[in-house]
């Protein structure tokens, strides 16, 4: 056989064993998709997202974890986006480069991959035990930000670091300090970015169990935390903040635990919530993110 | 005559590296200087003593004084922002902000804190006039600058420069990213600005440098060889690797 | 339009080709005039002031080559440079005749004419006109009077031969005018040569327009 066509065999070859790579994890996805859609799709409704878990299955539903949800969600966000991006703009823009930023670099990466079981029992030990914060929402949510706090870091620096110098070097140019460069140039250049960053970790963040099994979030929980907005002077209460909690992940995992038939079914229903949850999350990411890549052209 | 820039045993190094060495020069008010060389002989460094941007690199260190209007512009209390504000500068490739035009020759008064919207929209208009560009963006001034052209969008950072009202205006190869008749508009502008500007360019271009300047600085590898009037650069130079440069024997 | 500039400087230069033009007419009208009223102070004149037209070349060159340097003139711009800097070589040795003549007029002296003055002002003033219109052409971009002056050439030249014929006569007739008759030669002779020169001029003017060099009209002398 000469080269050519052996090279055209080759090619061809490759291209065969690829597709059949790329289909056989689709295959999976999709087949756990139907199994799940299939067992589950009949439970949503809207007593599904009314009703507080229960003994019997069909009675049961998820308020209490999608509320929890939410609220966590809310928080973990409030803490992990100021405090990753503060982080961030330090290290981009005002740390000086020596050792000692360098270790704090490696170990931010290195935080990224850290189990998040870990996190869980950080939060056990500093936010429960410690602090005394018992296993109420803002520890839950502290224990989230404090697991996603390292990617956000990271992706807001490759936002800050992909914005092209000319932008800073034509503001430097017209007198504009450090921080009005930052404030009016660099941030909002980079907010698209930045926000792809969060929301992705936020997505993350929503799917996580074990964390907050391991601080010892509550399996079963039949209340609200408490509102935010009160009817009496000040109008805004945190007493939610420290009420006990549940999540959608650790409602699922509770179901599936159990052994009737019915539990299964709503687990089921639970997880399409939650993929739906996470879809949307990743879909909103990419959006942002193609928007503002057309809008912005170096 | 008054010079805007006395520069006396100017060294300038990135980190062990000498980019610049002993440059000794005149800048003389109101005029056009060119500074030209082969790529990597420091004009590009040297022009950006003059506003401070080198401040930007942690390894640049500099010897020897830069006086602007007799003033060490690297003197301990000399404040950076202030010597940019009066010293303004055009780069390489056009650099609006992804902001709207007027946004974008508003910025620099913005910074320093003008709030006054007539005021603005009167500095916008006159700057956007001088930077010869009006009549082209007057009726889409809240659009974005980045749907103008190349050479437009190059004009625009003209008339950015132009709003804070400096006394010079640097070009750090303004035209290199531009088409001819861009490239012409950008030069007749130049031509325009010394009437009210000190203007230093740096070019590549050495034809560019022959059709604006009034004078002319040859470097090469961080010295520079000659300084001169630029017709007597360009039709009789008395130092021999000037005339080889600018007849292209190398470069 | 684009590079104001630049083509104010083209245009000062034509600008300054036109003054060194009227300095040669002038010239060239004194020379005559001088000789006509055996005026020997202007004739002194004339040779002094030739420096001037001279320096004015140079100073005209001088300008071209820097504007070739530093402008890059293309087309047109180049072929107007470009035929600035011959026809103020061709100026130049106009005025060098008029100078000339100036000399002749000092070296006849206090002697009188050999003979009135009738074709040699008809010649003088056929050149100052032609110089005159081909000036007017070069700056109205106008190759079909340039050509047409060109024609005009073979007019003096049938001038200069009838000088040159009637003045042969009178030194045959009386040796003791020898003297005087050949300097009117010359004189003659400087201006027939002065003509060319404006042939030559016209001809540039035609490739500054038309691009193309042509010679128009070839000379006898």
């Amino acid at each position: 056989m000469n080269r050519k066509l052996l090279n055209r065999f080759y090619d061809r070859g490759f291209l065969f064993v690829g597709i059949f790579a790329t289909s056989i994890s689709l295959i999976f996805l999709l087949a756990l998709l139907l199994d799940v859609i299939a067992d589950g799709m009949g439970r949503l409704g809207w007593q599904f997202f009314a009703n507080y878990p229960s003994r019997k299955p069909e009675e049961a539903g998820i308020l209490s974890a999608w509320v929890g949800t939410v609220w966590v969600m809310v928080l973990t966000g409030c803490i992990a986006f100021p405090l990753g991006i503060s982080s961030a703009i330090y290290l981009e823009e005002y740390s000086s480069k020596n050792w000692l930023t360098d270790i704090i670099e490696i170990n931010i990466a290195n935080l990224a991959g850290v189990p998040s079981i870990i996190y869980g029992l950080l939060g056990l030990g500093l936010f429960v035990r410690f602090l005394n914060m018992e296993r109420s929402v803002i520890a839950g949510a502290m224990t989230l930000a404090i697991l996603v706090l390292p990617i956000v870091i990271l992706s807001t620096r490759e936002a800050i670091k992909s914005i092209p110098p000319s932008i800073r070097e034509a503001s430097y140019a017209l007198g504009a300090s450090k921080w009005q460069t930052i404030r009016n140039q660099v941030l909002p250049s980079a907010m698209p970015g930045i926000m792809t960053g969060v929301i992705l970790a936020m997505s993350r963040a929503a799917g996580e169990t074990a964390p907050l099994i391991t601080m010892g979030a509550l399996t079963y929980v039949a209340f609200l935390p408490a509102s935010p907005i009160s009817s009496e002077f000040p109008y805004i209460s945190i007493q939610g903040l420290f009420d006990a909690f549940t999540v959608l992940p650790i409602q699922i995992f509770n179901w599936v635990s159990r052994p009737q038939k019915g539990f299964a079914i709503d687990a089921a229903a639970g997880i399409i919530v939650l993929l739906i949850i996470t879809f949307v999350m990743n879909a909103f990411a990419i959006y942002l993110r193609q928007k503002y890549q057309r809008k912005i052209r170096w | 005559m008054n010079n805007a820039f006395n520069i006396e045993k100017l060294n300038v190094f990135y980190g062990d590296k000498p980019a610049l060495d002993d440059v000794n020069m005149e800048i003389s008010q109101k005029a056009v200087t060119a500074v030209i060389g082969p790529s990597g002989c420091g004009k590009s460094t040297f022009i950006r003593c003059l506003n401070r941007m080198n401040d930007l690199i942690p390894v640049f260190r500099l010897e020897g004084s830069i006086k602007f209007n007799g003033t060490d512009i690297y003197s301990k209390d000399i404040d950076v922002i202030d010597i940019r504000r009066r010293v303004g500068m055009v780069f390489q490739k056009p650099n609006p902000f992804p902001k709207s035009i007027y946004e974008n020759t508003a910025y620099g008064l913005r910074i320093q804190g003008i709030k006054n919207k007539s005021r603005l929209d009167g500095i916008v208009e006159a700057s956007l006039k001088k930077a010869a560009i009006w009549d082209e963006v007057k009726d889409r001034l809240h659009q974005s600058a980045l749907s103008l052209s190349g050479g437009q969008q190059q004009r625009l950072c003209i008339a950015r420069a132009i709003a804070v009202e400096p006394e010079i205006i640097l070009f750090d190869e303004p035209c290199s990213a531009l088409d001819p008749i861009a490239t012409a508009k950008i030069e007749d502008l130049i031509t325009k600005l010394k009437d009210d500007y000190t203007v230093v360019i740096v070019t590549h271009n050495m034809q560019q440098a022959a059709r604006v300047s009034d004078y002319t600085g040859f470097f090469m590898m961080g010295k520079l060889h000659e300084f001169d009037i630029t017709k007597k650069i360009f039709t009789a130079p008395s130092n021999k690797m000037t005339e080889d440069y600018i007849t292209g024997r190398f470069g | 339009m684009t590079r104001e500039a630049y083509h104010k400087a083209l245009k000062e230069l034509e600008n300054e080709l036109l003054t060194m033009g009227e300095m040669v007419a002038k010239a060239m009208k004194d020379s005559i005039e001088a000789l006509k009223t055996r005026d020997m102070e202007m004739s002194k004149k004339i040779i002094k002031d030739d420096i001037i037209i001279n320096k004015k070349r140079f100073e005209i060159e001088e300008r071209c080559l820097q504007m070739i340097a530093t402008q890059q003139p293309m087309a047109v711009d180049l072929r107007t440079i470009a035929a600035i800097l011959s026809i103020i070589a061709d100026m130049e040795r106009m005025g060098d005749h008029a100078e000339g003549n100036a000399k002749i007029n000092l070296l006849i002296g206090s002697e009188p004419l050999v003979k009135p003055l009738i074709d040699v002002p008809r010649m003088s003033e056929k050149g100052l006109s032609m110089l005159d219109r081909v000036l007017k052409a070069f700056i109205n971009r106008d190759a079909k009077t340039a050509r047409a002056i060109c024609d005009e050439d073979d007019e003096v030249d049938a001038l200069y031969e009838q000088i040159y014929r009637e003045l042969l006569f009178l030194m045959i007739e009386n040796p003791k005018k020898i003297e005087g008759a050949t300097y009117l030669i010359w004189l003659a002779h400087n201006l027939e040569r002065i003509a060319d020169r404006v042939t030559n001029i016209a001809e540039r003017v035609v490739f500054m327009v038309t691009g193309k060099m042509e010679e128009v009209n070839v000379s006898k002398y």
